[in-house]
């Protein structure tokens, strides 16, 4: 029976009508929300959004955010999916150990970490017990950004790494072992056997892992909004002290809007950048 | 100086016993193959002495040097995979040149020695092409290239031939040879074929269920198989074997007796070109059932009372199915087994 060349189409079609209908329909609408203006469309909630006090200091806080906390992410989980692989028995446990931040929504990552890092947490609380501090100090305000910045940094790579984790190790999974093997009979170091064998055949794992925590990363608001609250504004924090505070839908919409187009823009980044032909796959 | 020597090495997967204390020397610059049937530990030995997987006991030894805790890179071997391991992410060209860039070689020699390996094997054609882009045979000649271009003291080789028509392999054969033997590399050659074994080997390793059953030169191992498992594997067709019960020395196959090593039960390992068809009258009694012409000789299928039996004629000889003839065994050419342990019995 020869093979009937629409019937893909048809068999991912249910998928297509579920996106169609939930995610790309509520996409337009935002769209043409962040475009309506007092008379017909305009740019004018865009040009609120730019010129919005806090617009530059959060889209930078948003992108420093993602420069740091997404490399980190990737070459900790690697790490770990590379010592994962050497375990034999106890490794299932290791792993569900590893994953367990995976469990935890955002908000209580967040606030978990509000109570290691505020002024009467626990952080000080060992820092005051070992001599080092002469009572309660606040990390977490405006005069102190970097710590600020190191705390949600540090918060968003516990609880986000894990999932980076997961991709990898199941990526890991599918090359097949001889060639390590091969790898280390032709002479290759543990290191050149990572840099040579491993990490090319895993490149379509990290590509998905990389699309998918970036996008997530430029999405980041629980976490900053548990520990600084507006003290760090990122994007999607003022997209929603926008919608909420101040009832303006479409400077919300603008931002959102914004934080599509940099995820779109990254995606299709990592789409090229790490394109792996379908010659070269293991 | 890169002699390999397996003493007593033993090895299991949990309760399953693969090897069970295997011990094989093989000389500098001897090429030994490792014969028989699937499942029988061939690749858990060669793994085991590249340093791919532990032994649960025994000591490998190459080069005079203990290698068990030595990892794969630091014992100085080459390896053709079982299923090649050909990197999928590299072309042709950067695979076989692998082991010789991670050894830091200057891009010359990389190039010439990648192109010599590649023209030997005959893949000069694919050097730019990627691995998934290619048949089983040729992937199969780029993991051999790979190992070559190396040249390697000691060379430890998977079945790297399995996956060629009868043609190419013969003509690899006769190439891998001479190039091993000029080069002088120390050659541990796993195989289930058994002429590929015989043709290439300077001695044969016979494995059967994780123990070395025989070990020696090929002819000497055809002639003389120190186990009826040894008699059975090697030759083709396979030897056949008659039971039959001796007294006063001599055992009984019909009317025909031969001089037996030992009286009782006995077991007679005849191959089928070690006798001749002659009158029904004369020699072992045999009911030919069917006659295949094989172009050189005509493979001849029956039974001599109820035990199998095959057998061989000259291309010309008048044998149809059905007919009796009698077969003229060589005194000198059969071998004789003690039906109970299947070893070899010595005339006395
Ligand atoms: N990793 C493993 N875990 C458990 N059992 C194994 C493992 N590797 C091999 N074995 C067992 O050890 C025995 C020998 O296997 P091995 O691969 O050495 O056979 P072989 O002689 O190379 O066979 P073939 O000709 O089919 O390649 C087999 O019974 C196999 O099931
Ligand atoms: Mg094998």
């Amino acid at each position: 029976m020869a093979p009937k060349p629409w019937v893909p189409y048809l068999l991912i079609a249910p998928a297509v009508l579920f996106l169609g209908a939930l995610f790309l329909l509520p996409l337009v609408q935002t769209l043409v929300l962040s475009l309506q203006g007092e008379g017909g469309l305009s740019f004018a909630n865009y040009a609120r959004m730019l010129g919005d006090l806090n617009f530059a200091d959060a889209l930078r806080n948003t992108f420093l955010l993602t420069l740091v906390v997404v490399p980190v992410q990737i070459a900790l989980a690697l790490l770990m999916a590379t010592m994962i692989a050497r375990i034999g028995a106890g490794r299932d446990l290791v792993l569900w150990v590893w994953v367990i931040p995976l469990a935890i929504s955002d908000l209580a990552a967040g606030l978990a970490w509000l109570a290691i890092l505020q002024s009467t947490g626990y952080l000080n609380s060992v820092l005051f017990a070992l001599g080092l501090l002469d009572g309660p100090t606040p990390w977490l305000t405006q005069e102190t950004p970097v710590v600020l910045f190191i705390g949600i940094a540090l918060a968003e790579i516990w609880r986000a790494t894990a999932i980076v984790l997961v991709i990898l190790v199941a990526g890991m999974q599918l090359i097949p072992k001889e060639f390590g093997e091969a790898a280390e009979v032709f002479g290759a170091s543990p290191w050149q056997r990572f840099r040579r064998v491993t990490l090319p055949l895993l490149k379509p794992s990290i590509q998905s892992a990389l699309i998918l925590r970036t996008v997530l990363a430029f999405e980041v608001f629980a976490v900053v909004y548990a520990l600084g609250g507006r003290n760090f504004p990122v994007l999607v924090g003022e997209a929603y002290v926008w919608q909420g505070e101040n009832q303006n839908t479409g400077v919300a919409a603008a931002y959102a809007a914004l934080i599509m187009l940099i995820s779109m823009l990254a995606t299709f980044v990592y789409l090229r950048v790490l394109r792996t032909p379908r010659e070269q796959m293991a | 100086m890169a002699d390999i020597l397996i003493d007593r090495v033993a090895k299991s997967f949990g309760a399953a016993r693969a090897l069970a204390e295997v011990s094989l020397q093989v000389a500098d610059g001897e090429f030994v193959a490792l014969l028989g049937p699937s499942g029988c530990g061939k690749t858990t030995l060669l793994r085991i002495v590249a340093g791919l997987e532990t032994a649960s006991g025994g000591r490998v030894v190459i080069g005079g040097r203990d290698v068990g805790a030595l990892p794969p890179r630091a014992r100085g071997i080459a390896m053709v995979f079982q299923n090649y391991a050909v990197f999928p992410h590299m072309t042709v060209a950067d695979n076989i040149g692998f082991g010789l860039r991670m050894q830091k070689r200057p891009v010359e020699e990389v190039a010439r020695q990648v192109g010599r390996a590649a023209e030997m094997l005959r893949i000069s054609h694919l050097l730019d092409r990627w691995p998934a882009r290619l048949s089983g045979g040729q992937r199969q000649r780029v993991a051999v290239a790979r190992a070559l271009a190396v040249q390697p003291a000691v060379l430890l080789m998977d079945e790297p031939l399995s996956n060629l028509d009868a043609l190419l392999r013969l003509e690899m054969r006769a190439d891998l040879k001479a190039v091993l033997r000029e080069a002088g590399t120390t050659t541990l050659y796993v195989t289930h074929d058994q002429t590929e074994a015989m043709g290439l080997a300077d001695r044969i390793a016979v494995m059967h269920g994780g123990v070395i059953e025989q070990i020696g030169a090929p002819g000497a191992i055809y002639a003389r198989p120190a186990t009826r498992f040894v008699g059975g594997f090697l030759g083709s067709p396979p030897m056949n074997f008659l039971l039959c019960s001796a007294s006063g020395g001599r055992a009984a196959i019909g009317d025909f007796a031969l001089a037996a090593p030992q009286d009782g039960a006995v077991m007679l390992g005849l191959r089928a070109e070690d006798a001749v068809p002659v009158g029904a009258a004369e020699g072992i009694p045999f009911d030919v059932r069917v006659v295949e012409p094989m172009g050189a000789h005509l493979l001849l299928t029956g039974a001599v009372g109820d035990q199998p039996l095959r057998a061989i004629a000259p291309p010309d000889a008048a044998i149809a199915p059905g007919a009796r003839i009698g077969l003229r065994p060589d005194p000198a050419r059969l071998s004789w087994f003690d039906p109970e342990t299947g070893r070899r019995l010595e005339a006395a």
